[in-house]
């Protein structure tokens, strides 16, 4: 499968800012590739530069150093309207102060399509409904955006880049502002166009554990601008996803796959019990700072148990046993 | 009804409302004349009374035409600053930009030596009117790149309304350090001029006015494409390949002819800019330039040709100036949009 053209390549890029009088480098040497069907996922700490990647990749800002590749053609060669046709983006911009209807702001996605008045085609007409189908947006076509909620215009955004019908599309933080819902939601429909219309998507989001599920490739922007690319479950493994999130107070569990918050207290208990009571007794357990070991006895021990559809938590340590009906109560029964 | 009947019924009815107001505007006016014979003028037949004749060919039918001009060329002016700088409240006259023509003017009135007075000016015949024209254009120009250049710093709307205030104010200051030099008969002559008329356009001026001012409108229309695509801001107009210096170029050129031509004949003319663009939306409920821009022409040229009867105070022999007039309509439109809110939208 490698062996095609990539999309998008970059070669020794560095992306920042430069004006007349200094230049700001953000990130890079970078060396990138984005092939056709890939859902890949930009992580990295606030400020690191993924927004300012983005946009360079998606040729808004002039690279500090290197060029960006499109199938071939360095992207300064392109003319605006033929890199519109390559590349589609949704931005973390507000377009909510305007007029527009959610169906006129996805027919806006046909402009480099379109004449010179910007009058639709019936062909056009068609690929924006389409969009708006495979967006998910169609009970929202008609009204005004300004009107719309996070998730509804993030639908929306998302139809108007698919409507520009482009091999690559990207998106910046796509799920911020969304309920947890509406981000699973948007990140499965997300993976699903990018395996059914093979287009390429790239996103950058601080969902580390949908990034982890559903991303073909991560990558993985440092504090310092560097990047580390692969298979989500090889940066996992060989610890590059945790080093890049290192910071106080946060653990990634590679076993669990997720974030810990907290500190042990130093104290140490055990649990008996299995099912979903045990695994939420255990994050009750930790929140408190307890260290909850399963198999060494400690001086203080947890037995779950279900009795007839009820479950009962008992605590036995040196004064003796007690039973709990509630998690809060057992909290309490420990301090 | 359906959608495109319920367009059809409102675009049907405005022009007809236009055509009446352009009727009676003509038929209006100091001198009392009876409507069936301006209709004979107006349809080339004889009337009895050659005055009267003069009075709608030399004298109204000018004025009449002037107002579409200049309601036609305010609106969409206002419409594209709306748009360029995604701030309802952006209108030539808010931002600075009549000033800036304004500005244009007095310097040509100054450089023709303290005798001179714009209506010499105008007397030169077309080499004066291009002069300016074409200065009050350049004017509007600068303050417009000025206002550009601050607006991309400037995110908060409210606050760009402040400075082009301040910008349009300081200007205004400007061209009042050369009145305090001025001699009366100037003061006045310029006076006269802020108040606003339609009446001072006539024969090969009108000709020029209609010049710049069409082809003003034209590359407006031209732009609907490039107006819509910046609706969803720069980057957004960027990625689906406009071009956005180019774009902003053609809108500055277009804005300045149309708002300076109109501020160099007619004087600065307020509220218009500002006000029809939200009527046009509120009517035809769309953000779609291809739509607006007709709609804004429309309903300016309406609201232009009603503010000029009522200028006439109607009845009497003594005339307002315009600019009180737009005024006073204007200002509650504005007022309006400002408490809903909801409709604070470009």
């Amino acid at each position: 499968m490698r062996e095609k053209q990539p999309l998008l390549q970059a070669l020794d890029l560095s992306v920042g800012y430069s004006s007349a009088r200094r230049k700001t480098h953000v990130a890079g040497p970078l060396d990138i590739e984005i092939y056709a069907g890939q859902l890949i996922c930009l992580l990295g700490p606030n400020g690191s530069g993924k927004s300012t990647l983005l946009r360079t990749l998606a040729g808004l800002q002039p690279a500090l150093k290197g060029a960006v590749k499109i199938t071939g053609t360095p992207s300064g060669k392109l003319k605006p309207p033929q890199l519109a046709k390559k590349i589609s983006l949704v931005l973390t911009d507000s377009v909510r102060d305007s007029n527009l209807t959610a169906y006129s702001l996805v027919a806006l996605g046909r402009y480099p399509y379109s004449g010179w008045l910007g009058r639709l085609s019936e062909q056009d007409r068609k690929v924006v409904d389409q969009a708006i189908e495979a967006a998910d947006a169609g009970s929202v076509s008609d009204r005004k955006v300004s009107t719309l909620s996070d998730g509804e215009n993030q639908k929306v955004m998302l139809a108007r880049a698919l409507a520009q019908d482009t091999p690559l599309m990207m998106l910046d933080e796509p799920t911020a502002h969304l309920d947890l819902p509406s981000r699973i939601q948007l990140m499965q429909l997300l993976h699903q166009l990018a395996g059914q219309t093979q287009k390429a998507i790239l996103l950058s989001t601080h969902e580390l554990d949908l990034a982890l599920q559903v991303a073909d490739e991560l990558w993985l922007l440092e504090q310092g601008g560097q990047l580390h690319r692969g298979a989500p479950e090889d940066l996992v493994l060989n610890g590059i996803f945790e080093n890049v999130f290192d910071k106080e107070g946060i653990l990634f569990d590679k076993a669990t796959g997720t974030f810990h918050l907290h500190h042990g207290n130093g104290k140490q208990i055990t649990l008996t019990g299995s099912g979903p009571s045990a695994f939420w007794t255990k994050r009750a357990l930790q929140r408190r700072g307890f260290t909850v070991t399963l198999s060494q006895p400690a001086d203080r021990h947890i037995l779950v148990s279900e009795e007839s559809g009820q479950t009962r938590w008992v605590l036995r340590d040196s004064s003796g046993e007690r039973f709990f009906d509630t998690i809060a109560g057992l909290l309490d029964g420990l301090a | 009804m359906s959608v495109s009947n319920r367009k059809l019924f409102r675009w049907g009815g405005l022009l007809l409302l236009l055509v009446l107001a352009f009727l009676l505007d003509v038929a209006m006016g100091s001198v009392r004349i009876p409507f069936r014979e301006v209709f004979k003028v107006l349809f080339f037949q004889d009337t009895h009374d050659t005055t009267w004749q003069y009075i709608i060919d030399k004298i109204r039918i000018p004025k009449a035409f002037t107002a579409v001009l200049a309601g036609c060329g305010l609106s969409i002016s206002g419409l594209q600053m709306q748009t360029l700088f995604r701030n309802p409240l952006a209108g030539p006259d808010v931002l600075g930009i009549t000033s800036g023509a304004s500005l244009g003017v007095a310097l040509i009135m100054l450089s023709g030596g303290s005798i001179t007075t714009l209506y010499t000016i105008k007397e030169l015949g077309v080499s004066g009117s291009w002069l300016i024209i074409g200065a009050a254009c350049l004017g509007a120009a600068g303050i417009m790149l000025l206002i550009v250049s601050i607006s991309g710093r400037v995110q908060n709307n409210a606050v760009m309304l402040i400075i082009g205030v301040m910008i349009g104010t300081m200007t205004l200051s400007v061209i009042s350090i050369w009145q305090y030099f001025s001699s009366p008969d100037l003061i006045k002559d310029y006076l006269l001029w802020t108040f606003g008329s339609l009446g001072g356009v006539s024969g090969n001026q009108l000709y020029i006015l209609a010049f710049a001012v069409v082809t003003g409108l034209i590359i407006s229309f031209l732009s609907s494409k490039l107006l819509d695509a910046l609706l969803l801001g720069e980057n957004y107009a960027r990625s689906m390949g406009l071009t956005t210096q180019r774009a902003r170029i053609i809108i500055i050129c277009s804005t300045s002819l149309l708002a300076g031509s109109i501020t160099a004949f007619c004087g600065p003319i307020n509220f218009i800019g500002i006000a029809i663009p939200h009527m046009a939306r509120a009517l035809f409920n769309t953000s779609s330039h291809r739509i607006l821009m007709p709609a804004c022409c429309a309903i300016g040229t309406l609201l232009m040709l009603i503010c000029d009867m009522v200028a006439q105070l109607p009845g009497s022999q003594t005339v307002l100036p315009i600019n009180v007039i737009t005024s006073l309509v204007g200002a509650p439109v504005v007022i309006w949009v400002i408490l809903r809110k909801n409709n604070l939208k470009v």
